[in-house]
């Protein structure tokens, strides 16, 4: 297998995209990201998408995509795993460049949310359709009920989980691309109105529109392209249950630990070793879950300790430096890319306002469902 | 929305509980071929009892538009006595009286009318006892 690197990147605006199609939004961070690697031509494109065919009545974005993008011809693939179809795009588009099968390889990602009214049904098809959707369970609701037993087993207080979104918020506020890039306060969270007791709006990520996009290279070619290659130190995947009440501890993500555990193997890191980390926080509760389940908290201390900071600049790790998918915003297929921009922005040195200091070592952790699957990425600052 | 094929197949779960004991002890509510745990393929068909007991829950505030006039309502996840997993609304009650831990009873209800024209949907909920 040959060393992979990331040589260019690219996102679109996050938000509600009122003047641009699913092809428009795609097309804006594929070719800003073949801009940024100084490459001309590619030849494979993985697009992760969770459902444009019911968002938009469009499937088929192998085609639809690489010739948009001026690159017919191009072997193309769209790849879905529910919330983790980014994450998975990227894994694919590393395994082709790793192996020799090909030079440049597109990885990117696209969600167009705001073509559709009822998205909340949508949303639900990556949850069990026949034992979990069919009974009027939301995905809000489905986090709710891991935040309900969360906070019974280990005693985590309403105010405490309110500590993470006004966290994100903060940290967005120093991201350009973000869709919500202001603050808020504990009382924002605790005021705006209950989707699935006890989550709050602003507990959950928004619905949003938008794209992200990376060039993979081997890392020997890298440097013919760019001054600051990013090293794909390390991948990791594993599946768990669709369904949340087959996970055997509800409040386990045992797809999660899997593939962080791969990855650290595959990288011979361990959690004390990784700077920052681009978590999938659909949900307040899961910034604390996944914070365990990556193994830089105890079980059951994530809530409290997170409450009090050890997840922002100072901390113990930096989690979520773009605001994550709550204040950066959640496109769903697009979201596992844009969490590896954020990682080579930060490993580039180029995050500006809201750099990691002298970040090394950079993790991206993007989920599907319920914890039903999950890619977890290292990337290396050479 | 589902057509008839696909909404009769799940009625033998739905309707009866009807339910799969592998040799390890696992029972599934879900319609499974191979037992996650052991990999075990031979199972016994039973039915389940209805009762069980709550381990976590939640009170709907915004739900798919099918579900909207029901709202607020609440969805558990019950482990019944036998040891199936399952999600279910849990009616007849406030929401203030659900606790984790509390005991219920799976009975028989109406779950949404699927549109104008569609198929009305039947299967179980919890009620407190």
């Amino acid at each position: 297998m040959r060393e992979v690197a990331v040589i260019g990147i690219g996102i679109s605006k996050f938000g509600e995209l009122w003047d641009q199609s699913i092809r428009d939004i795609f097309a804006e961070a594929a070719l800003s990201a073949m801009k940024n690697a100084n490459i001309k031509k590619i030849d494979a494109l993985y697009v992760g998408s969770m459902s444009s065919g019911l968002y938009t009545m469009q499937e088929h974005l192998s085609s639809l995509m690489t010739d948009y993008i001026g690159q017919r011809g191009a072997a193309g693939f769209r790849i879905e795993s529910a919330c983790a179809s980014g994450g998975s795009a990227m894994r694919l588009a590393y395994l082709e460049v790793a192996s020799g099968m090909s030079d440049i390889v597109l990885a990117g990602g696209v969600e167009k949310m705001w073509d559709v009214d009822d998205g909340s049904a949508i949303l639900a098809t990556a949850s069990d359709q026949e034992y979990e959707a069919y009974h009027g369970v939301t995905f809000p609701g489905l986090y709710a009920m891991m935040a309900k037993l969360y906070m019974h087993r280990y005693g985590l207080t309403r105010e405490e989980l309110a500590q993470i979104p006004v966290i994100s918020h903060k940290h967005a506020v120093n991201n350009p691309n973000a869709q919500y890039p202001f603050e808020i306060t504990v009382d924002t969270v605790l005021k705006s109105s209950l989707v699935a007791d006890p989550l709050r709006l602003m507990d959950c990520s928004p619905i949003t529109d938008g794209a992200a996009c990376v060039i993979l290279c081997p890392l020997e070619m890298a440097k013919d392209f760019t001054d600051k290659p990013v090293k794909v130190k390390a991948v990791g995947a594993a599946t768990g249950t669709i369904a949340l009440h087959d996970h055997k501890d509800i409040i386990r993500l045992d797809a999660v630990r899997l593939a962080a555990e791969r990855a650290y193997k595959a990288s011979g890191l361990s959690p004390q070793d990784i700077d920052f980390v681009e978590v999938h926080d659909c949900f307040s509760i899961a910034q604390i879950l996944v914070a365990e389940e990556l193994g830089f908290f105890s079980f059951g201390e994530g809530g409290k300790a997170l409450a009090e900071g050890q997840g922002t600049y100072g901390g113990k790790i930096v989690i979520n430096p773009s605001g994550g998918l709550k204040a950066k915003g959640h496109p769903v297929g697009a979201t596992g890319i844009a969490q590896i921009v954020e990682a080579v922005i930060q490993l580039r040195g180029e995050a500006g306002k809201r750099q990691v200091n002298n970040a090394k070592f950079g993790m991206t952790q993007n989920m599907g469902g319920s914890g039903g699957s999950c890619v977890v990425h290292i990337l290396e600052a050479l | 929305m589902a057509n008839s094929q696909r909404y009769t197949r799940e009625i033998p779960h739905r309707y009866r509980l009807e339910a799969q004991k592998f040799k390890s002890g696992f029972v599934s509510l879900s319609r499974r071929y191979v037992d996650p745990e052991t990999g075990e393929q031979e199972y016994e068909k039973i039915i389940l009892k209805g009762t069980g007991t709550i381990l976590t829950y939640t009170v709907i505030y915004v739900s798919a538009d099918a579900f909207s006039k029901q709202t607020p309502f609440v969805i558990a996840i019950i482990e019944t006595d036998e040891g199936a997993r399952l999600t279910a609304q849990v009616v007849d009650c406030e929401p203030e009286e659900v606790r984790i831990g509390a005991r219920v009873e799976l009975v028989f209800r109406k779950i949404i009318n699927e549109g104008h024209s569609g198929i009305i949907n039947y299967g179980y909920k919890a009620v407190l006892i």
